[in-house]
C-alpha cells in the first residue's frame, strides 16, 4: 500500500516536472561541429555562391565569414535596438549571382512617431560596405513596444519577395485589421513594387503588400522543397505556437482563435477553431519559442530526408518534425541543451547550419 | 436582528478598511504609479523570460522573486539592465549561465523596472532607485 502511495506521489511528482519541458524524445545520435565561433545572436545568416556566410547580429552588426574570418560589413542604415528589435534577417536574391542584391529585415526608428517599426531593405555590396541601399518596405506606425517584429524573408518560386512582421504587442488593433500593418505576412515584387495580383490591391484602405493576416509573431519561414509552399511556424502565447502553411489572404485566425492563453495562464478566448480562420498545420503545447525553420532535402541524413527542422529558444534544442502527408508525426529533440536555436540554413553542401545564442554557428552531424 | 447586526458589523469594517486604505494610498501616490509604470516595462521586456510572478525558470533564467543576487548586488542588477550581462551568476545556490542583452531602455525606465522588481513577489526595497542613479552607472 505504502509502495503504491510512493509511486503516485513520484509520477505526480514526474508529471509536475515533465509539465516545464515538452515531452519530445530526445535524439543523442547526432552532435556538431562549430563552425562561426563568437557570436552573440546570430539573427539569421546566408551562403553565398562562394560558400562564405552573411551573418545578421541582432544588436546591429553585419559579418561576412569568408576563409575563417569574419569582416564587419559597413553602412547600415539605423536600427533600433530594442526588446526584440534590431538587425534581423538575411537572404540573397535568387539571381544573386548576377545581380548581388542582399535582402535584410531590421527594426526601424524612421518615422514621425517615437520608436520603431519592421522594415525591410535591399543593398549590395562594395568594398565591405552597403551601397544601393533601397528601402522596400517600412510598416507602421512605431511603437516604443518590444514585441513582435517578425521579419522573416523568403523568396518563392516566382521570384516574390515574402516577409513576414509580427503584430508589435497590439494584438488587438493590428492582426486582424488589413488597413494596419503588423500581423501579417507580406508579398512584394523583388524590387519593392507592388505585384497587382495580391489579395487585397483592392480593398479600401488596405495595406496593398499584406498577403495573409491574423499572425502573431512569425520568426521562420521556409519554401517547402517539393511543394514550393511557404511555411511558416509562429510564436503563439501560452501554449500556443503554430506550423502554418501560407495561403493567399487567408486569416490565421489571432487572436480571435488560438490554443494559446495569456502569459499568466488567463484565458484570451474560448475559440480554437472558427469558420472563416485557417487551422494550424501543427501546435505546440507547451510553446517552445519557435525560431528558425528548415527542411533537410539534402541525402546527407538519411532517412532524415524531408523532415522540417524547427529550432527552439526556450528548450535550446533543434526540433527534427517528421511529417507524413503534410501532418507532424513524430517529433524529437536535437542537440539537446545546446543554447537558444534562434536561426537554421541547409548550406550548398547539403548539411544543415544552425545559429545558436552566445555560441555561433554549428554544423549539424548524424552520428 | 443577528444577521442586521452582523450586517453591520460587517459594513463597519468595509468601512474601516476602505479608511485605512486611502491612507496608505495617500502616503505612497508616487511610489505606486512608479510602480505601475515599471510593471508595464516588466510585462513587456522582462516577463517572458522572468516569467509573470518572477519566479524565472530552472537551469536557464535565474528568479528576481526573493533573489539574494537582487537584493545584494543593486548596481550590477541596474547594470545588467542598462548594458547585458553575461557570464555565470550565483542566485540563490543555483548556477546561471545564459546572457541576458540589454533591452534599449532609458534611464527613466530602467528606474521604474527596478523599483518594480524589488518591490514585487515578496521582495522589498524602502530605498528607491533615481533615475539621476542609473544615469551614473557605466559599463
Amino acid at each position: 500500500m505504502r509502495t503504491q502511495k510512493t509511486t503516485y506521489c513520484l509520477l505526480f511528482l514526474i508529471t509536475f516536472f515533465a509539465c516545464a519541458q515538452d515531452k519530445n524524445p530526445v535524439n543523442i545520435k547526432n552532435s556538431h561541429e562549430v563552425v562561426v565561433s563568437g557570436l552573440t545572436n546570430p539573427w539569421g545568416f546566408v551562403f553565398l555562391p562562394d560558400n562564405s556566410i552573411l551573418i545578421t547580429e541582432k544588436a546591429g552588426k553585419l559579418i561576412h565569414f569568408k576563409n575563417k574570418t569574419k569582416k564587419e560589413i559597413k553602412g547600415l542604415p539605423e536600427i533600433y535596438v530594442r526588446g526584440q528589435g534590431g538587425l534581423l534577417d538575411i537572404n540573397i536574391h535568387p539571381n544573386y549571382q548576377n545581380n548581388g542584391w542582399i535582402y535584410f529585415s531590421y527594426a526601424s526608428p524612421k518615422g514621425e512617431e517615437a520608436g520603431g517599426n519592421t522594415a525591410i531593405m535591399r543593398a549590395k555590396i562594395e568594398n565591405d560596405s552597403l551601397v544601393e541601399k533601397e528601402l522596400l518596405y517600412k510598416a507602421g506606425p512605431n511603437t516604443t513596444k518590444g514585441q513582435h517584429f517578425g521579419s522573416r524573408i523568403v523568396f518563392d518560386k516566382e521570384g516574390y519577395l515574402f516577409f513576414t512582421i509580427g503584430e508589435r504587442g497590439n494584438r488587438e488593433e493590428n492582426p486582424q485589421d488589413i488597413t494596419r500593418d503588423c500581423g501579417k505576412v507580406y508579398r512584394l515584387n523583388a524590387d519593392g513594387t507592388m505585384p497587382t495580383d495580391n489579395p487585397f490591391v483592392n480593398s479600401k484602405g488596405a495595406k496593398q503588400a499584406i498577403w495573409s493576416y491574423g499572425h502573431r509573431n512569425p520568426q521562420g519561414m521556409e519554401l517547402h522543397p517539393d511543394t514550393k509552399d511557404i511555411w511558416i511556424h509562429e510564436h503563439g502565447p501560452k501554449g500556443g505556437d503554430e506550423i502554418n502553411i501560407i495561403k493567399k489572404g487567408k486569416n490565421y485566425g489571432w487572436p480571435i482563435i488560438t490554443y494559446g492563453r495569456n502569459y499568466s495562464g488567463s484565458s484570451i478566448t474560448n475559440e480554437t477553431k472558427k469558420e472563416g480562420m485557417e487551422q494550424p498545420l501543427h501546435y505546440w503545447d507547451p510553446s517552445i519559442a519557435p525560431s528558425g525553420m528548415a527542411f533537410i532535402s539534402s541525402d546527407n541524413y538519411g532517412d532524415w530526408k524531408g523532415s522540417l527542422l524547427v529550432g527552439s529558444l526556450k528548450f535550446s534544442y533543434l526540433d527534427r518534425c517528421e511529417l507524413k502527408n503534410g501532418k507532424v508525426v513524430k517529433e524529437e529533440r536535437l542537440l539537446d541543451g545546446i543554447g537558444r536555436v534562434r536561426s537554421i540554413e541547409q548550406g550548398p553542401d547539403g548539411f544543415i547550419y544552425v545559429g545558436v545564442e552566445n555560441l555561433g554557428i554549428v554544423k549539424l552531424i548524424r552520428n | 436582528m443577528k444577521t442586521i447586526s452582523f450586517n453591520l458589523c460587517l459594513l463597519f469594517l468595509i468601512c474601516a478598511c476602505q479608511s485605512s486604505d486611502k491612507k496608505m494610498v495617500q502616503n505612497s501616490t508616487l511610489i505606486n504609479q512608479n510602480f505601475s509604470k515599471g510593471k508595464e516595462i516588466y510585462n513587456d521586456f522582462c516577463m517572458q523570460c522572468h516569467m509573470p510572478k518572477g519566479e524565472g525558470v530552472p537551469k536557464a533564467f535565474p528568479p528576481l522573486a526573493k533573489s539574494d543576487y537582487l537584493k545584494n548586488n543593486r548596481l550590477e542588477s541596474i547594470k545588467a539592465i542598462k548594458y547585458g550581462l553575461s557570464g555565470t551568476i550565483i542566485v540563490n545556490g543555483e548556477k546561471y549561465n545564459s546572457a541576458m542583452a540589454a533591452q534599449g531602455l532609458s534611464n527613466e525606465e530602467i528606474t521604474n523596472v527596478m523599483n518594480y522588481i524589488t518591490n514585487s513577489w515578496g521582495n522589498k526595497n524602502t530605498s528607491l532607485i533615481t533615475e539621476e542613479e542609473v544615469s551614473q552607472v557605466e559599463r
